[in-house]
């Protein structure tokens, strides 16, 4: 237990030293937000009305770009070899090590969430609507985008091919993430019911993605 | 234990290769028969009341359909081959079904959409059986993207079987995206509890072009595994002689300084 403590301890330290990149995420989460009016016009009616949509698009590219961090720097030192050769189930580090990068770089973004709401002129039970998927949806995205980054680190391909594996996987958590965002501004269905699939498929991928990821380095690092 | 025998007898790519050899010709002569039939009873089959003529896409577009989440199966399978019992021709298998599987996706997407023009107005419509399957085409086309990208097949194999293990789990949600969400797309009438719902003028011809379909799978499949042997034999024979050219063109290199001066006069 002290060994997963000590994991996720370093891995945020690290993240968020000089050169860690977590808070980079954050950084292109506003730009595309920023971006996004000047693709579909200043109109504020429109923009309150596709906020949700875009906060929750930023934020699953923001995550999938920093998901490249998770094995690659571990994998370039040699420390990921120590983890997978260690006493420690290599799921549980693996889960250990995605909560981390879910601390560092997927937090951020949902406490950035009531500003960017500001710029898309939302309300507040919109940006609290909007921040509550994203703090029960994000996990998800991390734990699934983990596979990815598994795969990609052992075929020492990252970036368009890591995109492309676990875009697809993010595609129901973007659904729900949006649905319960939108039920919450406009109705009608209640918003109990998107948001209690979301957080199931925050649970689930909290089960399957450090499995996974653990059986690809397994099979994948020799 | 008589198949776990045959699937052991079958880790020889060689005797694959003769069975397959054998199998093959006959095969792809009863797939042609039924098809032909299958084509000639969906031709002859009487216009749905409400449907028209568009009915007859069904019969293509049922059986696609069946086979895109039955293809996917076969690769979970042969995942599964791959990592836990580590049979040499599991990563052929699910490297040959990946395109095969996603022309099948492909083709129901397409009918699916040519159809929904005359019966829903729309070719496109963002409901759960549909854009579940288009998931699936689109992870299709990130295994095929996969195996291209790693030149290893052993490394690449183990990385395609634990994304398609994990990507498996969408075929349960294409199968009851129908029951779960109020959706556009009809629900199961074939395979149902209570029977089918479907007339019998209607199921006999859906029924011979599901086999027929699932026979050209089979074979298209058989021929892919072993186009894919053959071709890594290629690959390997190239290998060898490159690593021979390199040699011998080593040690000519160190005997030709030798015998220059012997040309030279």
């Amino acid at each position: 237990m002290s060994a997963l403590g000590a994991l996720i301890r370093r891995d945020i330290r690290i993240a968020l030293r000089v050169g860690g990149g977590a808070l980079i995420g954050v950084l292109f989460f506003l730009t595309v937000t920023v971006l996004m009016p000047f693709a579909v016009g200043p109109d504020l009616a429109l923009l309150s009305r596709l906020g949700p949509a875009i906060l929750w698009l930023g934020a699953l590219l923001a995550s999938l770009l920093t998901l490249d961090r998770l094995f690659t720097a571990d994998h370039e030192d040699g420390s990921l070899d120590l983890i997978v050769m260690s006493r420690t189930p290599l799921e549980l580090a693996c889960a250990a090590k995605a909560l981390a990068h879910w601390i560092a770089a997927g937090l951020p973004l949902i406490i950035a969430t009531p500003v960017l709401g500001l710029l898309l002129n939302l309300d507040g039970t919109a940006t609290l609507a909007v921040a509550a998927t994203l703090l029960a949806g994000t996990p998800a995205l991390t734990f699934t985008g983990m596979i990815g980054a598994a795969l990609a680190v052992t075929l020492h391909r990252g970036g368009l091919l890591l995109a492309v594996l676990v875009l697809p996987l993010s595609i129901p958590v973007l659904i729900f993430g949006v649905a319960a965002s939108q039920a919450a501004i406009s109705g009608p269905l209640p918003f109990g019911t998107p948001f209690s699939i979301l957080c199931a498929l925050s649970l689930a991928s909290l089960v399957i993605g450090p499995f996974a990821a653990a059986a690809s380095l397994r099979h994948g690092l020799d | 234990m008589k198949l776990t025998e045959t699937l052991t007898d079958l880790a020889n790519p060689t005797r694959f290769l003769a069975l397959t050899a054998r199998i093959l010709p006959w095969l792809a002569g009863v797939t042609a028969i039924l098809l032909a039939i299958g084509l000639y009873q969906s031709a002859m089959a009487p216009d749905d009341y409400q449907q028209g003529a568009t009915v007859k896409i069904m019969f293509i577009h049922v059986p696609n359909a069946w086979l895109s989440m039955f293809v996917w199966s076969v690769m979970s399978v042969a995942a599964l081959g791959t990592l836990v019992w580590r049979h040499p021709l599991a990563d052929v298998a699910a490297k040959a079904a990946a395109p095969i599987g996603a022309a099948f996706t492909f083709l129901a997407l397409v009918t699916g959409s040519l159809w929904g023009r005359p019966m829903w107005g729309t070719y496109w419509e963002w409901d759960a059986r549909l854009t579940s399957v288009l998931i699936l085409f689109l992870m299709y086309l990130g295994l095929i993207a996969l195996w291209r990208a790693v030149e290893d097949p052993s490394r690449a194999a183990r990385a395609a079987a634990v994304l398609t293990l994990v990507g498996a789990i969408n075929i349960p949600i294409i199968k009851f995206s129908v029951d779960w969400w109020n959706t556009l797309h009809q629900p199961a009438s074939v395979m149902r509890m209570g029977g089918s719902t479907l007339d019998k003028a209607f199921l006999w011809p859906l029924l011979v072009m599901a086999i027929a379909f699932s026979l050209l799978f089979v074979t298209l499949h058989l021929a892919a595994m072993r186009n894919e042997i053959l071709r890594r034999r290629v690959r390997s024979l190239q290998m060898m002689q490159a690593s021979r050219v390199t040699f011998a063109s080593e040690a000519g290199a160190g005997s030709r300084d030798g015998s220059a001066p012997k040309g030279a006069a």
